[in-house]
């Protein structure tokens, strides 16, 4: 038996793996819980559609090939290319489920053996809103800057575009014993649970927040002794907000004035309260400032930084938070260090052994737009990620991918992006190779090997390490172990604000509870005594509302929403092979109102057409009497003609390049 | 070369417009911006007030510039000194002994307080005699408070909206208050007589009195006002709020033309071409509104004209929502409402529960919203402008929408009722058939049931389900071997 953690989510539920089973195992954040997900994880161990070989494409079919074939096209293409284009022609796209391990090395094989700059990854679909607006508030971006269970104690919780009754059910454990404010356009398994639920319509999430800023002053709320004492800039702030009185946000947003004045009453008079966002609220081309807004009213309800309250974000992916540390995303370096301050590139050439490395590089999708065009990359390697279905107007990222000279793709299994890639590399997945993950409260985590994996796989170290050196690099710069990988991990983070130090894997080995920042102790509660500006206190931002990138028209006349049902995870690539969850949820579909069903002549069960600029999603129809009559929801986890996805805008924040994922104009009508 | 735009008014739509023109020139690369200001004071949010009034923001949190404002956005300011005359031929403003030149004037002059012909109100010199303040600026509300201690008899002279804002942050001051309004119904413009009745009722329940279809005839300083049907209002206080005239006097003495306000087109352009009017004081298309709604949309397409952003920029009106600001009542009204449910023409939905405050009117053209009335039904009330400002058609489910969240919850079907293929652990996917044949095959514990089935493993908030069906199965059912 070996204890370890699901692949999933970020609530990465502990369970022990026994010959092949999983069995949950009582740990602070799942306490015993595992939702169908993690009950079915091990199926993919022992699946028939594993791949045990590497794949070459030669006159348009993938063959089996040997790794040294594989390895050696991979290497002399990318030294062509390299040759002939300069370093920036290669790109390498990676994941937020990758170990820390992975993530790191995956940074440095590109900054070092490619030499390139163009490196991102898919947490910039998902975690970079509410890392920069962290970030800025706070001086510092731990998703949650406490441990979970802090919300056990909770007395209330105003959860934003969150649903983790679906995305992470055991989660819902810690927030039992509070009042419960979700604010979602759709009437969620969460919202269920609310005893107030906020519906505002689609990209009017940040007016709402300012409203109830403005609420929070007009009613007597701010916290004035803590704006004095911990934060700077509330008078900007509130200019805003003060412009945003509730009946007028009312009229944007749909929310009755009574339930804004409400969910801050609940919040303020709460000993211990919460403000929790996730990705509803964040997956917008507006998405930091509206985190942004919601931290402005936690500050002036004297949240942050307090025991028994404060903000947080609910990190999606496995390791959101590990993964966007240590240096594969295309600002940053190792432990949290900005790849353009002279200081931490100045360190971490000392620790790689290396004179210079490449400077900021693009987003991910911007990297993706760029794929295959004069000055963008020629090539590019994909790691933990399935872009066909995952990305943005996904038929445009299609067609970017094809007309790339080389696509690598390492995946477990033939996913949809691995199935138009050029080379595909089969490689290890959790349980059959060690590495660390931080889960959403900053927790790192040991998952370690329970099983060997099948003949003919490698894991991605070994695939970094094999490219690695056929480019030319030493071997030892790209060790296979991964504790020795985290060992260098150690180093590299040390000093920055995600220094991990101090952690060591006998530590993790021996049960401690580390949260990240760890020289030597861990911090659970990251701003208890300063925040981390200079001045040791937080700001509030000056933001405004600005609305969706996409208004609807005549043409268009709906919005449509994307999120997750909890059989399935992200792309799906994993979930859709495992019998019990396609049984549960076999295909994509529509929620649709039953009127506005009825005005496309539509009917319940039927397939239907949603229809955006970008593309068109074929979908079941369901009926679902609770929701807005302008608004469609659609999961975004299947394939082909149900990729949610074909339909997303790509309009980006302008500090996050987060990509609008949340909303989009469409319409709907008959297959 | 910069151009030279004048803006004559600093109050909501004066400094929206520099906001709006600032935000598409931050640097002053394409237009220098002067903003003359009657009030010595920067701009506030006229909106507000009546939160300055109830005591729930400070006159200092309603200022909509900071005072160094002006300076960080390349805005020359000048604060306190009125224009006394526009000069069209030299095209100049007189500023007290000082010209100000311009290439684009913008009239955002606003609207003034309209005090009714009663007796005594006004002093010889045509100013609010002692005890009567109007209820238009911040100065005003400092007038008001500073009156309104606790238990202070206190007369508002007119139902319209802001009298009734501004009635409610005195009841909820504790002054003694009395609305006078000469019509037989509260805010007759939006409302029909069964919902100013509601209304009325609804605000009686916070303290307010009314007097409604009377007329203050005389105003006795100290003691209150006399009306027409010779009773008296005790009042220390009167707040007049019967209403604004657009102020276009300054207009009108330059030659151009003016109506109930200055008359402007799409553009936003007076008679005379190089100079614009925005907000209260503009009269577009016969609606000279007197709302921050259609003033801000104004100052956008000014703003967008004026920098040569979007010269295609129009204004083509403003679709109006009244949403009266007092603290527990809920009403909004929207578009045509003043139509009979027997209207041919209109399917017409009306309910009311006058013993709750609550009514709710809804007239549909060709199943879309063209007017509604809702009180004392706040989600109702929020989704309904939500359909009428997207025009969308509304739901078939007529009575849901106009009842919001009234309607009765439905109630937790029993174990029993639940059907077979209901989902009971969402977590698990566990449905009660399910549950069912694990009993059947020897699970009859909660706990032998979640081994079997996974079944309260996840998030374990199905627990007290899964123990109703084994309790109910346990009840009814034969034991299984």
């Amino acid at each position: 038996m070996t204890d370890t953690h699901c692949p999933y989510c970020a609530l990465q539920c502990a369970m022990s793996v026994t010959q092949g089973k999983v069995s949950p195992r009582e740990f602070p954040t799942n306490r015993g819980g595992l939702c169908q997900k993690g009950w079915t994880s091990a199926e993919l161990l022992s699946s028939p559609a594993r791949l045990t070989t590497p794949l070459v494409r030669r006159d348009g079919a993938l063959h089996p090939a040997t790794w040294d074939e594989a390895l050696d096209l991979v290497a002399a293409k990318l030294r062509e290319l390299r040759a002939e284009h300069g370093p920036d022609a290669v790109g390498v796209f990676g994941g937020g489920g990758l170990t820390n391990e992975k993530s790191y090395l995956l940074g440095k094989f590109a900054r070092v053996a490619l030499g390139t700059s163009q490196i991102d990854y898919n947490g910039r679909f998902c975690m970079s809103s509410a890392a920069a607006a962290g970030t800025k508030a706070f001086g510092l971006d731990r998703g949650m800057p406490f441990p979970v269970t802090d919300l056990d104690h909770a007395d209330a919780v105003l959860l934003v575009g969150g649903n983790p009754a679906e995305t992470m059910p055991p989660f819902v454990q810690h927030l039992k014993g509070a009042e419960l404010i979700v604010v979602d356009p759709r009437r969620t398994a969460t919202a269920e649970l609310a005893t107030l639920h906020l519906a505002p319509a689609p990209g009017t999430d940040l007016a709402l927040a300012l409203g109830l800023l403005h609420c929070a002053v007009a009613d007597g709320h701010l916290d004035q002794d803590y704006l004095d004492e911990r934060t700077n800039g509330f008078a900007d702030a509130w200019r805003i907000a003060a412009s945003w009185w509730p009946e007028r946000v009312e009229r944007v947003t749909g929310v009755p004035v009574a339930d804004q004045r409400a969910a801050v009453r609940i919040l303020a008079e709460a000993e211990n309260a919460y403000v929790l966002t996730g990705r509803g609220t964040e997956q917008h081309a507006s998405g930091a400032d509206t985190v942004s807004a919601w931290i402005n009213l936690a500050l002036a309800l004297g949240l942050p930084g307090r025991r028994g309250s404060g903000y947080g974000c609910l990190t999606g992916q496995g390791n959101g938070q590990g993964g966007r540390e240590h240096g594969q995303k295309a600002d940053q370096l190792p432990g949290y260090r900005k790849i353009d301050d002279p200081a931490a590139r100045a360190y971490i050439q000392d620790v790689w052994g290396v004179d210079d490395l490449p400077g900021p590089g693009r987003s991910a999708y911007e990297l993706l737009d760029a794929l295959g065009q004069p000055d963008g990359p020629k090539a590019l390697l994909v790691f933990g990620s399935n872009l066909v279905v995952s990305a943005p107007r996904s038929q445009h990222v299609v067609d970017r991918l094809g007309a790339l000279d080389l696509l690598v793709v390492c995946d477990l299994v033939l996913s949809e992006t691995a199935a138009i890639a050029d080379v595909v590399l089969p490689i290890t997945q959790w349980a059959e190779e060690s590495g660390t993950m931080t889960n959403l409260e900053g927790r790192i985590l040991l998952r370690q090997a329970a099983q060997r994996a099948p003949e003919g796989v490698r894991s991605d170290l070994e695939v970094l390490q094999g490219l690695a050196t056929r480019l030319g690099q030493p071997v030892e710069r790209f060790p296979v172990e991964p504790e020795v990988v985290f060992e260098e991990l150690r180093v590299a983070s040390k000093g920055g604000l995600a220094d991990y130090s101090g952690v060591t894997y006998d530590r993790l080995r021996a049960g401690e509870a580390l949260h990240w920042p760890v020289v030597e102790k861990s911090t659970p509660r990251v701003f208890l005594d300063r925040f981390a500006h200079p001045d040791g206190r937080a700001r509030f931002i000056p933001v405004d509302h600005r609305g969706p990138a996409e208004a609807p028209d005549a043409d268009y006349p709906l919005q449509a929403t994307t999120g997750r049902v909890l059989q399935h995870y992200q792309s799906g690539a994993q979930t859709r092979l495992v019998k019990e969850l396609v049984d549960a949820e076999p295909e994509a579909y529509v929620e649709v109102h039953p009127d506005t069903a009825t005005r496309a002549g539509l009917r319940e069960g039927e397939l239907g057409a949603v229809v955006s600029r970008r593309g068109r999603t074929v979908a079941r129809v369901r009926c679902v009497p609770s929701m807005r009559l302008d608004v469609v929801f659609l999961p975004f986890h299947f394939a082909g003609e149900g990729r949610a996805n074909l339909l997303t805008n790509p309009a980006l924040d302008p500090t996050s390049r987060m990509p609008e994922f949340k909303v989009c104009a469409v319409r709907l009508e008959s297959v | 070369m910069t151009r030279n735009v004048v803006i004559v008014g600093y109050g909501m739509a004066g400094a929206r417009l520099a906001d709006e023109i600032r935000r598409r020139d931050p640097r002053a690369e394409r237009v220098s911006v002067t903003v003359l200001g009657d009030e010595a004071h920067p701009a506030y949010n006229r909106v507000l007030l009546s939160s300055v009034v109830a005591g729930s923001l400070s006159p200092e949190a309603v200022r909509l510039h900071d005072a160094d404002w002006a300076a960080k956005h390349h805005v020359d300011l000048r604060l306190g000194g009125g224009v006394s005359k526009i000069d069209r031929t030299r095209r100049v403003v007189h500023v007290g002994d000082t010209e100000v030149p311009y290439d684009s004037l913008v009239l955002a002059t606003g609207a003034r307080s309209w005090v009714p012909p009663t007796e005594g109100l006004l002093d010889g010199n045509g100013d609010l005699a002692p005890g009567v303040v109007a209820f238009r600026s911040l100065d005003d509300c400092a007038r008001i408070v500073n009156a309104a201690s606790p238990g202070t008899p206190v007369a508002v002279l007119g139902g319209g909206l802001l009298g009734l804002e501004a009635a409610r942050g005195l009841a909820g001051r504790g002054c003694l208050v009395t609305v006078v309004h000469p019509v037989g119904h509260l805010m007759e413009r939006q409302l029909d007589r069964g919902a100013g009745r509601v209304l009325a009722k609804t605000l009686e329940s916070l303290g307010i009195e009314f007097r409604l279809g009377a007329l203050a005839s005389k105003y006795l300083p100290g003691d209150g006002l006399l009306l027409d049907d010779g009773t008296q209002v005790p009042a220390e206080l009167v707040v007049v709020s019967a209403g604004v005239r657009a102020e276009t006097g300054l207009a009108a003495e330059a030659g151009i033309a003016v109506d109930r306000g200055i008359l402007v087109d799409d553009a936003l352009r007076t008679s005379d071409p190089r100079v614009h009017a925005i907000g209260d004081c503009a009269q577009h298309v016969g609606t000279v509104s007197g709302l921050v709604q259609p003033a801000w949309e104004q100052a956008a397409v000014v703003a967008d004209l004026v920098t040569g952003t979007a010269p295609a920029s129009r204004y083509s009106g403003t679709t109006v929502v009244t949403r009266l600001k007092a603290r527990d009542v809920d009403l909004a009204a929207l578009g045509d409402v003043h139509c009979e449910v027997d209207d041919p023409d209109a399917e017409v939905l009306c309910f009311q529960d006058p013993a709750r405050g609550r009514y709710a009117k809804l007239v549909l053209r060709d199943d879309k919203v063209t007017g509604a009335i809702v009180l004392g039904a706040p989600d109702a009330a929020a989704a309904i402008t939500q359909l009428f400002d997207r025009g969308l058609p509304a739901p078939t489910d007529r009575l849901a929408l106009l009842l919001g969240r009234a309607l009765p919850a439905e109630n937790e079907a029993s174990p029993a009722d639940l059907p077979a293929s209901a989902v009971v652990c969402r977590c698990n996917t566990v449905s009660k058939g399910q549950i069912v044949s694990a009993w059947r095959a020897g699970a009859t514990t909660v706990s032998s049931i979640a081994e079997k089935t996974r079944a309260s493993t996840g998030c374990g908030g199905c627990k007290d389900a899964v123990c109703g069906i084994v309790d109910w199965l346990a009840a009814s059912q034969p034991q299984p071997v």
